[in-house]
């Protein structure tokens, strides 16, 4: 998969992440918003890793403002934005 | 003799604001309230600094407290309750002193015991008369029932009542009497009509919280003290009010006549009131419209003030005859200590209110909360901070069961043969982390004390640290 432009997926609303995604500069890069930052960091960012290992994507700016998806949410979500950004136009 | 003052500023003048002093507001204006504010900006305009402010609670319309606490206009806050948009500034550590909190039932034990004193008390007055016979019932301000400013009428040196409808001499179906007030200031508006009383209160649609509402009625109700003579607290919010409504179908269903509703009133307690479910209302303070005219109206629904609420060294009080009561939870941890003070980042989003005082007083005391709020968890190890202590809390409800105190054997012999899902907190903290996955440990900074939270008796019950 190869992320063409730029896409969004998700809300603001609570348990909901909201994700952008864009082309990047040859390496990951994930800023991270989230409501429960102090309790879940490490594992929120451990999850979008993941599934774009899978994806097999090395290069991406990835833009999260979570208030406080679980897992299987961020994934989907994810997902979704990474289809979105690499469909034509 | 005339009390009539023209201005607010003459008011703080003659009353004899000095730096140093403390003076006093109550909360019944809600987020609604000018009279704070207004008094407050008069007193940082005269120069008066060092204050300290003893309120029953802080809402998000007295915000513009936040400048004069940062100044030092306002060195200390004393109150019950003091939401973000204050608590963010005490957490930050602006305060020259920590601030305190205590109870709906401590602040005014402690005002009678002479443990904390008001030299000059401000009290928004929906209606009062030139000589301060005052009342919250009527005028274009009405907030209901006043209970908690009787004390500040009764204990503070100087009493100013600030009103934007005075009525003619003599006023005759006041709350506090003419006695015990000074000053009488008239202005055009004591406070925003919109934020003073909801015009309902809505319930919740919020399956999560109806799950729980109704595990709760079946708690109460198997616990056996739902049945003639029923006494009965609940508050305003989701879940809280839900119950009330599944409480209300079992009573229907059975006939069961209900003695008396007690705590913060809203539409639907006076609905049960009139359907004959409960014989009185004892009403410290109005959430609503329907709440504020069913004061006015209905021969059953009383105004009590704080001290008749719940004060501990009263002799006797509403709360201390109380059958079940309904509370929520910021957390609640395996001890089953409740925290309502701060929020997971430490924070200072609140307080206890009532919370404190009737889970001790009440036979039974329900604590409504989901196992976790979008990820942030509710059920932990140990609370933030310690609001209502574990001994005074007997059942967490839950969405995925019920946790009892072990101290409470009755109980889970009841709810077991009830075939409630009765749960270990421990069981309970499980699902939430396999939900969410384990959240990391918090540390806590511990390096500067920004509030000290006291018991019903204003001993210390635990400290709240500046948030770094």
């Amino acid at each position: 998969m190869i992320i063409q432009h730029p896409a969004v997926c998700g809300t603001l609303e609570s348990s909901d992440v909201m994700i952008t995604v864009s082309p990047g500069d040859g390496e990951i890069c994930i800023d991270l918003d989230s409501t429960v930052d102090m309790y879940y960091h490490d594992q929120i960012i451990k999850v979008m890793k993941e599934l774009l290992a899978l994806e097999g994507i090395s290069s991406a700016k990835i833009k999260a403002v979570d208030h406080g998806a679980l897992d299987c949410t961020i994934k989907a979500r994810l997902k979704t934005a990474l289809v979105r950004s690499s469909k034509e136009v | 003799m005339s009390k009539l003052v023209g201005s607010i500023a003459e008011a703080v003048q003659f009353a004899g604001v000095k730096d140093g002093m403390t003076i006093s507001f109550h909360h019944h204006l809600r987020s609604g309230d000018f009279v704070l504010n207004m008094v407050m900006d008069e007193i940082a305009k005269m120069g008066i600094k060092d204050l300290t402010i003893n309120a029953s609670s802080i809402h998000p319309g007295h915000a513009p407290l936040a400048k004069h606490v940062k100044s030092g206009v306002v060195t200390c806050v004393e109150t019950n309750y003091m939401s973000i948009e204050v608590g963010q500034a005490v957490s930050e550590g602006y305060m020259k002193k920590p601030m305190i909190f205590r109870t709906h039932g401590g602040r005014p034990s402690s005002l009678a015991e002479g443990k904390s004193h008001i030299d000059v008390a401000f009290i928004a007055a929906p209606t009062s008369d030139p000589m301060g016979n005052f009342t919250g019932k009527i005028g274009k301000s009405a907030c209901g029932s006043l209970g908690y400013a009787f004390e500040d009428a009764y204990y503070a040196d100087k009493v100013v009542v600030i009103t934007d409808n005075l009525v003619p001499y003599p006023l005759t179906d006041f709350s506090v009497p003419e006695n015990y007030v000074d000053y009488v200031v008239e202005v055009d508006a004591i406070g925003d009509p919109q934020g003073i009383v909801a015009s309902t209160t809505k319930m919740t649609k919020d399956p999560v919280s109806l799950r729980i509402a109704e595990l709760a009625a079946k708690a109460i109700d198997a616990s056996g003290l739902l049945k003639d003579g029923f006494s009965f607290q609940t508050g305003a919010g989701g879940a809280s009010l839900a119950c009330a409504a599944y409480v209300r179908d079992i009573m229907k269903e059975r006939g069961i006549k209900g003695s008396y509703a007690l705590g913060g009133i809203t539409g639907y307690i006076v609905d049960m009131y009139r359907e004959g479910l409960f014989e009185a209302i004892q009403d410290v303070q109005c959430f609503d419209l329907k709440a504020v005219e069913s004061l006015r109206d209905d021969p059953g629904h009383f105004e009590i003030s704080s001290t008749q609420y719940a004060s501990p060294t009263a002799k006797s009080s509403a709360a201390s005859s109380l059958d079940a009561v309904v509370l929520g939870a910021t957390q609640i941890d395996t001890e089953f200590n409740v925290n309502v003070h701060t929020d997971s980042r430490g924070y200072i989003i609140g307080g206890s209110g009532g919370h404190t005082d009737v889970a001790e007083e009440a036979k039974l005391t329900v604590i409504v909360a989901p196992v976790s709020r979008a990820r942030m968890p509710v059920v932990v190890d140990k609370v933030l901070t310690v609001s209502t202590p574990g001994k005074d809390v007997d059942v967490l409800v839950t969405q995925y069961g019920i946790a009892v105190n072990p101290a409470r054997q009755d109980l889970i012999e009841r709810f077991t043969q009830a075939k409630l899902p009765v749960k270990t907190m421990q069981e309970l903290k499980e699902i939430a982390d396999k939900l969410n996955g384990v959240p990391a440990e918090i540390k806590v900074n511990k390096n500067k004390i920004v509030a000290e939270v006291l018991d019903r008796l204003d001993q210390p019950l635990d400290v709240i640290y500046a948030v770094e």
